[in-house]
């Protein structure tokens, strides 16, 4: 009442304007182009893919299945698959995108092409200062642009990074097991089938005498 | 001593008179029969000059000052401190499209910045700027004065009705609804002024603040008809120049922009220097007629020139207007108009019979209690039954129960 709620208002700001410029504490501002902050693990900008190893195009974990193509609710990612194909991180031979390509202008950030995708082949990137002088093919980001190394991830996501690298080397050492179980079950019935094969022969001779084995 | 003090004299006269003699010299080239005329068109000039300077200068101090209010740095990207702020705004104000809506009324739409910022301009031709130093000294400069900025009004309305615009006439409705209702209580409340000083042209009114007694001015401010008045000028000028907390005429939460919503470019920016441009020139007339006009504050200090006071209090009230719009929130339609009409306008009346009083008072110490305790009890009075809370209970029909 009275007005002294004004001034009281009025002694606050007052204290603001002449303490911002006594202790820079008060000032928030991170004066961007030249302070940064490094940004949060959360963040995310725009998509990228990820290779493994040094090689772009042996190590590319995707495999043109296109799942992230059709999931994209905006439509801002075209894949063209190969004819041919190559062995992925487990050996197993896979088809590859011979294009791939995300329009950032369209693109709405929602991840959702991340967690759709079966072989961690395409993350967020933290990435943002992606301003360019052309809007359409300078935000048209093909796939040299768009593929990182396992590193780069493990530099903006070291948690996300180590558990999929944690999960793709379980895969990979339970496609081996597979593998050798499989070589193992196929080496077992080769040698069963030799031991039928000479049980057969030697039943021929004696037919009591194979029944009983 | 004596030879120092009579050394320094001359030099002080002619820094307090250092642009009526540089008008002198420059005028004398001329001949004898231009020589008015010629000086007035330079005054003119120095005016329309120096008064935009001031509004670049005031626009990124006042984002600064904002700024330093909310904690932040404020613009300090052009040039050093980002003084050169206003060269960018201004530049890009000039290159952008200047949209014209379709239905808008042409030729009043182009007119309305332009009486806009000439009615502004016109109320600074009786404003004394220092000693010597105001551009036509009439005998009702105040009057003039009044005229003069009230006109804004049309301006702001032609604004808002050639627009063809609902928030625009909606902002223009509201504008000419608050203008008015504070234009009495501005009036009146330098109406004590005149009553003291006897005269309505301002030069005589600083005149009669002009002197001192123990080395402290008789600024009308430190009256206690002078300070109410004083505070109920500040509250007028504040809603006549629609600043906040009195912008609702801008209000763009839910107006837009109000009145100026369908201009841009440069359109706009004549818009915006109106509004500082008669914030300066109101803040001007608020100094010249409580704060003593160029006068200085202390007798000590009258050997530093008159155009430096007078500008020194110009910007220190420009700062209180940024101060109070980094801190007040914006008021409701009602909120306003009943404090203009049940606040403003009974203390400004009131004010009035208390200057008479203490004129026929005499000199002593009684003027002093009787006044002061008449506007503290209206003050108490009031501000009691303003702020009464009304209770609501639970609603009776009359007829349908």
């Amino acid at each position: 009442m009275f007005g002294e709620g004004i001034l009281k208002g009025l002694a606050e700001t007052a204290k603001n304007f002449f303490g911002s410029f006594v202790s820079r504490e008060r000032l928030t501002t991170v004066e961007y182009p030249e302070q940064r902050i490094a940004p949060f693990e959360a963040a995310r900008v725009f998509p990228f893919l990820i290779y493994d190893g040094e090689d772009r195009q042996a190590g590319l974990r995707c495999v043109a299945c296109q799942i992230c193509e059709k999931e994209c609710p905006p439509q801002c990612i075209f894949i063209e698959k190969s004819k041919d194909k190559k062995p992925d991180f487990v050996g197993k031979p896979q088809n590859y995108p011979v294009r791939f390509e995300i329009d950032i202008s369209v693109c709405m950030s929602c991840q959702i092409c991340v967690e759709v995708c079966p072989f961690d082949a395409i993350k967020m990137n933290t990435a943002f200062e992606l301003s360019t002088g052309d809007r359409f093919s300078g935000l048209l980001l093909d796939l040299d642009q768009l593929a990182k190394p396992n590193e780069y991830y493990h530099r903006i996501h070291p948690a996300g990074a180590a558990e999929v690298d944690a999960r793709l080397a379980e895969e990979k050492v339970k496609a081996e097991e597979k593998a050798k179980a499989a070589a193992e079950a196929a080496a077992a019935a080769a040698e069963a089938a030799k031991t039928k094969a000479a049980a057969e022969a030697a039943s021929e001779k004696q037919p009591d005498e194979g029944s009983s084995r | 001593m004596i030879v120092t003090a009579s050394l320094a004299r001359p030099l002080i006269e002619s820094s307090d008179q250092i642009f009526v003699l540089l008008k002198e010299w420059l005028v004398g080239f001329l001949p004898a029969s231009w020589q008015p005329a010629a000086g007035v068109v330079l005054c003119v000039a120095a005016i329309v000059g120096l008064f935009p300077a001031l509004f670049a200068l005031t626009t990124v101090l006042e984002r600064k000052g904002l700024g330093r209010i909310q904690n932040r740095i404020g613009p300090n990207r052009v040039g050093p401190l980002g003084l050169l702020q206003p060269l960018a705004d201004g530049i890009k104000s000039l290159t952008k499209e200047d949209i014209v809506p379709a239905s808008a009324d042409r030729a009043v739409h182009f007119l309305a910045p332009l009486v806009l910022v000439v009615a502004v301009f016109m109320g600074f031709a009786v404003v004394p700027m220092g000693r010597n130093m105001v551009l036509v000294d009439m005998d009702a400069g105040l009057l003039f004065y009044f005229a003069m900025g009230t006109s804004t009004e049309l301006a702001i309305f032609m604004a808002g009705w050639s627009s063809r615009n609902k928030y625009s006439l909606l902002g223009a409705m509201r504008a000419v609804a608050q203008m008015i209702s504070y234009e009495v209580a501005l009036l009146l409340s330098s109406v004590v002024v005149v009553m003291m000083t006897g005269s309505l042209s301002l030069t005589k009114i600083v005149a009669a603040q002009n002197q001192y007694t123990w080395g402290l001015p008789h600024w009308y401010i430190f009256t206690p008809w002078g300070l109410a008045g004083f505070l109920m000028y500040a509250i007028a000028t504040t809603a006549e120049t629609n600043r906040s907390p009195f912008d609702l005429p801008e209000g763009e939460s839910e107006l837009v922009a109000g009145y100026h919503t369908e201009y841009s470019g440069f359109k706009f920016a004549l818009f915006f220097l109106g509004e500082y441009l008669a914030m300066f020139s109101i803040s001007g007339l608020g100094a010249t007629l409580f704060l003593g006009g160029w006068s200085a504050p202390f007798s000590f200090l009258t050997w530093i020139p008159s155009w430096i006071w007078f500008f020194s209090k110009l910007m220190l009230s420009i700062f209180v207007f940024i101060w109070l719009r980094g801190t007040l929130p914006r008021l409701r339609q009602d909120q306003l108009m009943n404090f203009a009409w049940k606040f403003v306008l009974p203390m400004t009346l009131l004010n009035l019979l208390v200057a008479g009083l203490w004129r026929f008072l005499g000199d002593g110490w009684e003027r002093w209690v009787f006044c002061t305790a008449i506007l503290v009890a209206a003050y108490v009075v009031m501000g009691r039954m303003g702020m009464r809370r009304e209770h609501f209970g639970p609603r009776r029909y009359r007829y349908a129960e």
